[in-house]
């Protein structure tokens, strides 16, 4: 490997880095209008990298570019992983599924919506805010009755969510000749097909590949979250296997030709931008933020230190077990979407549950509990071993690419070795961090007999 | 404490519980009524079923059969978050902080039922979420201050030495504004010194807050000093009931739980 190359990626990604804790500070600082700047600012400094050429000089090639987009829907999915497990305390396999679920949602939209087929948005959308007001509406009436069996719950919502779906395709088969005019031909593109609108479309696909992946683990969760936490985890290692062989067969036991099951889903637009990658991975982080330094944030931290504790605080524990876990699904489901626009090629490979371990790596090398160690480790994972061994190991001929899976678990040996809390701990960094509390003044106290002094 | 006909009413009111581990019945008929204001013992050698009897009570364990009453209502069967909202605050015989988060934090999660604003507020960060935020971290505050653990506010709970983590533990009880507070075994591992103090703030806390306190103790140092009716149960069933006087006089009492011979405990 050519010198020059290492000492070019060294640079890549410590600047990387550089970037993501000045971003990190900038947006702690008290004021609101600096914290905004920050963000566009933040924004536009990798827009002009990645747009900026210079002769032949560029300073993110497309290998980068796509190691940047990567590194974005990474984050996402870990720090919905570090909400499950880092957070909540529940060991969960199956965020790999969920991110799978959203990129496939996502992708099956657009798809669509390229090719002059609109039922992909209309089913998709009808049936999770249908879904979702099914789960309200249930979640709300079942709350007069104590002590319902969580079986018996489950198949309330399981029959609700069916229905839900069976009239969003009734939906979409009823509205798809009045919007499909608008689409236009694959030669002659209609009013509806312009990149702007397409824009359009991919942002909403984003957001319902999110919900539907929310509400989908809301079913699987609601009877799973009972069981005991390395129950749980297994069961969700079925979910995500489960879900990967649904894709391997989505042309032959589920309707969806267009995915062209194990050969993979060629020809998803490519949509992603950095506008839209970065935008929602800030949205995450600054939901995540709000949410962990909120009395629901604490609750679920609770959670994870001591059940019996929380129980008796007056915390519904398996309620913050289902609402960390359907959250970080969002999360996941929203990353799986961006990540399907930017490599427009969907192949069940990738959602292999092996594939799987994946975030659940990244989350212990970022530190389990850390929302900063979440986002370094995401794009240091990415850079460093997605890319540069990729390349420097590319050396070494065609077996190569599989050093990695000997060099990934002893990279994790060695973390867990050397330092054991993860790279960060639970260290976070400027707008990360919690909200300091002052010490206030005494305002009353019990008598001096029972100050620790006191006494003999 | 309570004035008028209030006075009488029992604030919790046991009838025949029971809990049947497999073929071990740990609890056989007990019977208990606490009135408003009163600070209850519950003594008895290891394994009597005094733990058991107070899991029960707080949602932990479903009684195999009876009922417990609070305030009149009948709170058997109930979870144990919907037990704690209605009032019944409680600590743990090994204590159970929330180790890996702060002082404050541990007092303050014990607000979450009250907190008063929703998710959406939370992560909107609106002005609700700010007030309500302000306010509850403040009572937290003024709660660490009566312990005098203010000073300690942003330590983990876990790097506290064991005093301290007791008066966390009771602190973060108080927190969930109970009614009647059941404190299990505060004097284990405390020495001669800390006990004195321990009941002293017993005391205090019973006053100030306005509490009904049932607990279990070891000690009889303790139970004897501050309990003013004293339950004792032997493999589950209750052996005496009374004054910490007649307690001490009663023969059963000293040969099931303090073994012949140890008459001159109290």
């Amino acid at each position: 490997m050519e010198l020059g190359f290492l000492f070019g990626s060294i640079i890549k990604i410590s600047g990387i880095l550089a970037y993501l804790y000045g971003l990190l500070r900038l947006m702690g600082h008290p004021n609101k209008w600096v914290k905004i700047a920050s963000i566009v600012v933040a924004f536009a400094i990798i827009q002009a990298a990645l747009s900026i050429q210079i002769g032949s000089f560029v300073v993110f090639n497309d290998f980068d570019r796509g190691l940047l987009f990567q590194a974005c829907a990474m984050t996402m999915v870990v720090m919905g992983l570090n909400l499950i497990y880092g957070f909540n305390g529940q060991f969960s396999l199956g965020q790999w599924g969920f991110y799978g679920l959203g990129a496939y949602a996502a992708a099956d939209v657009t798809y669509r919506w390229v090719n002059g087929d609109t039922r992909g948005l209309v089913v998709l959308g009808v049936g999770v805010i249908l879904g979702g007001l099914v789960i309200w509406g249930i979640g709300s009436w079942l709350r007069r009755y104590r002590r319902m069996p969580v079986l018996s719950a489950f198949t309330l919502y399981f029959v609700g969510t069916l229905i839900a779906a069976f009239l969003a395709v009734q939906a979409g088969r009823l509205l798809n000749p009045f919007i499909s005019a608008g689409l236009g031909t694959d030669t002659a593109p209609g009013p509806l097909n312009t990149p702007f609108v397409q824009q359009i479309i991919f942002f909403l696909a984003v957001i319902f590949a999110g919900v539907f992946a929310a509400e989908v683990s809301f079913l699987f969760g609601l009877p799973v979250l009972s069981l005991g936490s390395d129950y749980f985890g297994i069961a969700t290692l079925g979910f995500a296997i489960v879900v990967n062989v649904l894709m391997v067969n989505s042309d032959t036991i589920l309707p969806f030709p267009e995915m062209k099951g194990g050969r993979g889903m060629i020809g998803v637009p490519q949509l992603t931008t950095w506008f839209t990658a970065f935008l929602f991975m800030i949205l995450i982080i600054i939901i995540m933020r709000n949410l962990i330094y909120s009395s629901t944030g604490r609750a679920i931290i609770s959670v994870r230190e001591d059940e019996t504790a929380a129980k008796a605080m007056g915390i519904n524990v398996a309620n913050y077990k289902l609402m960390a876990f359907v959250i970080g699904s969002f999360f996941a489901g929203i990353g799986g979407a961006i990540y399907a626009h930017y490599i427009g090629f969907l192949s069940p490979g990738t959602f292999t549950f092996l594939v799987g371990f994946n975030p659940l790596i990244i989350v212990v090398f970022g530190g389990l509990g850390s929302m900063s160690g979440s986002i370094v480790a995401s794009f240091g994972w990415i850079f460093f071993l997605e890319g540069l061994l990729r390349v420097a190991l590319g050396q070494l001929g065609t077996e190569a690419p599989q050093w990695r899976y000997v060099l990934y678990p002893v990279t994790l040996l060695l973390l867990m070795l050397i330092r054991p809390q993860g790279l960060l701990g639970t260290t976070e960094w400027g707008f990360l961090r919690a909200p300091e509390v002052k010490v206030r003044e005494q305002v009353e106290a019990a008598p001096a007999t029972v100050t620790p002094s006191a006494g003999d | 404490m309570a004035e008028g006909n209030n006075h009488k009413a029992p604030i919790l009111e046991i009838r025949a519980l029971c809990k049947q581990f497999g073929g071990l019945r740990a609890v056989n008929n007990f019977d208990l009524s606490i009135s408003n204001g009163e600070l209850v013992g519950l003594i008895g050698p290891n394994g009597a079923g005094k733990t058991t009897v107070f899991n029960m009570v707080t949602g932990l364990y479903e009684p195999t059969s009876g009922q417990v009453l609070f305030q009149g209502e009948d709170i058997t069967g109930l979870e144990p978050y919907e037990i704690t909202t209605l009032g019944i605050g409680r600590t743990f015989q090994n204590i159970r902080l929330f180790p890996n988060l702060s002082v404050l934090d541990n007092v303050r999660i014990a607000y979450h039922p009250h907190a008063g604003y929703s998710l959406v507020d939370g992560l909107l960060r609106n002005g609700q979420f700010t007030g309500r935020e302000r306010e509850l971290t403040e009572q937290a505050q003024d709660f660490l201050a009566i312990f005098h653990l203010e000073k300690i506010q942003n330590e983990l709970a876990k790097n506290l030495p064991y005093g301290e983590q007791r008066r966390v533990e009771i602190a973060r009880a108080l927190a969930t504004s109970p009614r009647l507070l059941l404190l299990d075994e505060p004097a284990a591992g405390m020495n001669p010194g800390e006990i004195v103090q321990l009941m002293e703030l017993i005391h205090f806390i019973r006053d100030r807050f306005n509490l009904t306190i049932l607990l279990i103790e070891h000690q009889m140092r303790v139970v004897m000093g501050i309990c003013e009716w004293i339950t004792v149960m032997d493999f589950g069933e209750v052996i005496a009931r009374g004054s910490p006087k007649e307690i001490s006089e009663n023969q059963r009492v000293i040969e099931a739980y303090l073994g012949k011979g140890a008459a001159n405990v109290a």
